[in-house]
């Protein structure tokens, strides 16, 4: 699993379409992994730039999450907050191959302590 | 065929071009080559299939018995003759030598080449299931699956497709045509989720079902079931068992990458190629499916032809570089319109512009990115499909044309420039507006004249817009002429999504027999694809209350606290609070609940002001264990997450206190049995005070009953919370059997008629205590209709929804997806 520039997290079917899952780094910032109701992808790390709201626990509409906290607007995209809210989540890069779902390692483990 | 290899032009010798591939790439490719210099190569071309280049794309006709395979042949054996061209059909290449370069064929055949283009195209992907190579498990990818198809169709039966994805409903659309009974499975909540969004995806389904299908979303196959060596059916993970006589894998494709890969040319996803088409080694070129230009995969005809003008380009020494295509998509399903285009998952920027006609079944989205038009979507009606296409492929600026944009090239060209409203004011007095009522546009303004100055006036006094309210824009807009900055603005609507009401939303639901989210979406013309996080609890609500049993609640449109079934803190862990009944325990379930905070190191534990304990800081993974021990000392889920039912708050009445009058607590356990469970527009509670000292509270609760020595007094509309509101006196009845039986009702009419998110205490004084004390005893049927409608709903929530994830419902929502350990590797 932790080989190569790309990391495995297992096979696409594990996150239901609409929902989000969670992946803890140890010593490092935990991952929320999204699958949309259209069907995409996307990893950010869990935590609002508000007030640090778990957002897969959040209602995930197009490609946005709504932190379940205080409902700031989070693009999946991009990390950043939309409307009038200002900040911005940092976005780990994901691809899909194989029906499998792989994360950036460099960006996983950004936030590690070596 | 013709063989010709290395023979003289002139002073020179043709250079010897080797095609791997007898596909619509490859014979293009040779095509696009021959038209700028047919002199340059002698071209050899090695195809897998036993027969001349045909349209693959052509093959769901052929399926559906609308072309036979002659009519598909794009080139036959004269064209190979015609051009020199070598054609070994039947064998394909086996290695490529790219130092010596050669091609060795299956059959052993050497072939030196001095350019090589590899158009291998792509294969099925093969999903990796327990019967997957059994007899009668075909896939979609060349005239030989179709012919397999074609026999099974012959005798009827069964077939399943696997994959609602354009080609497995191509096939599933061919196969219902040829007699089968078809039923396509899904794995995503959409159909065709790359190409259509929730709300085309809906209205595609609908019509395929209308048409006999059966579609599964959300569809996971387990295995393929075997019955007398061959395929009999297809279970799915959730145990559904479906009979099956073929089976089709359509669920996508992967480029052929093989031989490439093996030679040691660059491969990711498909062989890399440059803007030229050009490999990792610069003799070795690759086209089609099987090549990766600028990180992207095709999987689609236009782009293929773009990526061969520019390799015969730079063949022939007139390079022109490709930039990777921009793709739309049509369904080859007769007898449906379906048209997508770009990029319509909207994101950063992105503005979407929907326009919907429930009547015509048609809905069109038109997604804008900084003027200029992204991506499209159109059901129903595409018509303007291609213009929108080219729009999108020219990056025009839209802005002049912005307002009739949805309505598509005839009216956006109607010299509507610049002002929105001109397109409106130039139609005639007789022009009808509203189809559904038959309103005209005079009619509509001679109403605006008459007073009718806001939209919701003119609704009900005119009826235009008022059923399907898909002219609402159009009526706006007379309003705007008419009256200038007179307009008075409506009611709120539900939210931005829509221009409807809650009031209306919730009335055209149960009339229209809306039963699906999308559904309500598309009917009332929703202007978002997917609603927002607002709008989709509240349908969500909307929904659950008026079909009872029937509806299927969408977890993925609950707030977190419903979804978890806890209650979300600052630092994203959860609070549990069990049930007790009438805010009654006992010593097996205070043990249950110290067992639990010592289990879990809970850092607090703490006496709610609705009588019960709640224990803080579990997490999300911890919930199930924690539920479990909780259900084994007998309590279930207190709810206190929930737009529902919370408390019972009670005094200890007559049974102890010398002051009490009634059994306050037996009757608030008796309240909490009949109520708990129930979802509602938002939070109720309710307290039963045994005697007019009032010590639980009851008169600042959405229902409370206040003891008397004659009676019992029944309070409404009463909150402790940001606006104080002291309750309505309701009634005084005279036996604790009145009091179960107002309360249902009372709590029916608040479900049936509030807005979601409004509590009792605004419900009531928006409406007025005397409509309420009217609905209710006006009538002396009234309370039995609705408690019965009340309890009927009841049947289908008085489920524990703890002990449903103890027993393993949704893991999902609890656990990792996985745990990253870095510092194991370095033990490594």
């Amino acid at each position: 699993m932790l080989t190569g520039k790309w990391l495995d997290i297992g096979p696409t079917t594990q996150i239901e379409p609409g929902t989000a899952r969670t992946l803890p780094v140890a010593g490092g910032e935990e991952i929320a992994v999204f699958h949309t109701m259209r069907g995409e992808f996307y990893a950010l790390v869990n935590k609002c730039p508000h007030k640090a709201g778990p957002l897969t626990q959040g209602i995930i509409h197009g490609d946005t999450v709504s932190c379940p906290l205080h409902n700031w607007r989070i693009s999946l995209r991009t990390g950043e907050a939309q409307g009038d809210d200002k900040g911005c989540t940092p976005t780990i890069p994901l691809k899909v191959d194989g029906g499998r779902l792989f994360l950036l390692r460099d960006a996983v483990m950004a936030g590690v302590v070596a | 065929m013709n063989a010709a290899t290395g023979f003289d032009r002139g002073n020179l010798v043709r250079e010897r071009l080797v095609v791997i591939g007898n596909g619509m790439a490859g014979c293009r490719a040779v095509e696009e080559i021959l038209a700028r210099d047919p002199d340059r190569f002698a071209v050899t071309i090695f195809g897998a299939e036993p027969r001349v280049n045909y349209n693959r794309i052509m093959l769901s006709p052929v399926l559906a018995g609308e072309k036979t395979f002659e009519d598909i042949v794009i080139n036959g054996p004269d064209w190979y003759a015609d051009n020199a061209i070598t054609l070994f059909s039947g064998d394909p290449v086996a290695a490529i030598d790219i130092r010596a370069r050669t091609v060795t064929s299956a059959a052993g055949r050497v072939e030196p080449y001095d350019k090589l283009l590899i158009a291998t195209g792509s294969d099925p992907f093969i999903i990796p299931v327990p019967g997957k190579d059994l007899p009668g498990v075909v896939t979609f990818r060349d005239l030989d699956d179709v012919e397999k198809m074609l026999a099974a169709a012959e005798s009827g039966g069964n077939a399943v497709v696997i994959g609602g994805g354009l080609l497995g409903l191509e096939a599933a659309h061919g196969l219902s045509l040829r007699g089968m009974k078809v039923t396509v499975i899904h794995l995503m909540p959409t159909l065709m989720e790359r190409q259509l969004d929730e709300a085309s995806g809906w209205l595609l389904r609908q019509e395929l079902e209308r048409r006999g299908q059966t579609i599964l979303t959300g569809a996971n196959t387990k295995a393929i079931l075997e019955a007398d060596g061959r395929v009999a059916g297809v279970e799915l993970e959730d145990g559904t068992r479906i009979k099956a006589d073929i089976v089709v894998m359509a669920v996508g494709i992967r480029p052929a990458t093989g031989l490439a890969k093996a030679a040691g040319l660059a491969v990711e996803r498909g062989i890399l190629v440059n803007d030229h088409m050009v490999t990792s080694d610069p003799n070795v070129l690759a086209v089609g499916e099987c090549v990766q230009h600028r990180g992207v995969c095709y999987g689609l005809v236009a782009p293929l032809w773009d990526m061969c003008r520019s390799l015969a380009g730079y063949l022939t020494d007139a390079p022109q570089g490709y930039e990777g295509s921009v793709i739309s998509t049509k369904l080859k399903v007769s007898g449906i319109d379906l048209f997508s285009a770009g990029d319509i998952s909207g994101g950063d920027g992105a503005e979407d512009i929907v326009m919907r006609d429930a009547a015509r079944g048609v809905y069109k989205r038109v997604v804008v990115k900084d003027n200029r038009v992204v991506g499209a979507v159109l059901y129903g009606d595409t018509d303007d499909g291609n213009w929108y296409f080219d729009l999108l492929k020219k990056g025009e600026d839209i802005s002049p044309i912005r307002e009739a944009l949805i309505f598509g090239q005839a009216f956006a060209a109607g010299g509507v420039q610049g002002d929105p409203n001109a397109a409106v004011a130039a139609l005639p007095d007789d022009a009808e507006l509203c189809g559904c009522n038959g309103v005209s546009k005079g009619q509509v303004v001679g109403c605006i004249n008459a007073g009718a100055h806001s939209l919701d006036a003119v609704r009900s006094k005119c009826k235009a817009s008022a059923s399907c309210g898909s002219c609402t824009d159009l009526v706006e807009k007379l309003l705007a002429i008419t009256l200038g900055a007179e307009v008075e603005s409506g009611p709120k609507t539900l939210c931005k999504c829509t221009s409807f009401t809650h009031d209306a939303v919730r009335r055209n639901i149960v009339e229209k027999g809306l039963k699906a989210i999308p559904q309500v979406m598309q009917e009332l013309h929703w202007t978002t694809p997917d609603g927002c996080s607002c709008c989709r609890p509240a349908l969500n609500y909307y929904l659950l209350c008026a079909w009872p049993g029937e509806y299927v609640d969408d977890q993925q449109s609950r707030f977190v606290n419903e979804r978890l079934h806890a209650n979300i803190q600052k630092d994203g862990t959860y609070s549990v609070v069990p049930r007790m009944w009438g805010g009654l325990t006992n010593p097996r379930e205070l043990r249950a609940i110290a067992d639990v905070v010592e289990k879990y190191n809970a850092p607090m534990v703490k006496v709610t002001g609705g009588q019960r304990l709640d224990i803080f800081g579990i997490r999300k993974e911890d919930l199930p264990a924690v539920w479990a021990d909780l259900n084994a000392a007998g309590m279930v889920s207190g709810h206190a997450y929930g737009k529902s039912l919370r408390t019972v708050k009670t005094c200890v009445g007559s049974e102890w206190c010398r002051f009490g009058t009634q059994d306050s607590t037996g009757l608030g356990v008796k309240i909490e049995r009949m109520t708990w469970g129930s979802w509602m527009p938002h939070k109720f509670k309710i307290a039963v005070s045994g005697c007019p000292r009032n010590c639980a509270e009851a008169t600042i609760k959405d229902f409370g009953v206040v003891c008397v020595d004659s009676g019992y007094e029944l309070h409404i509309g009463g909150n402790g919370g940001m606006h104080l509101r002291a309750t309505d006196l309701l009634t005084k009845v005279a036996t604790e059997e009145e009091v179960l039986a107002i309360c249902a009702a009372f709590i029916q009419l608040y479900r049936e008629d509030a807005h979601y998110l409004e509590r009792t205490a605004s419900w009531v004084e928006r409406k007025g205590v005397d409509w309420v004390r009217a609905q209710l005893l006006g009538d002396p049927e009234a309370i039995g209709r609705l408690a019965r409608r009340f309890h009927y709903s009841q049947r289908f929530s008085q489920d524990d929804p703890w002990a449903a994830r103890v027993a393993g419902e949704r893991r999902d929502l609890h656990a990792h997806l996985a745990e990253v350990r870095p510092l194991q590797r370095e033990h490594a």
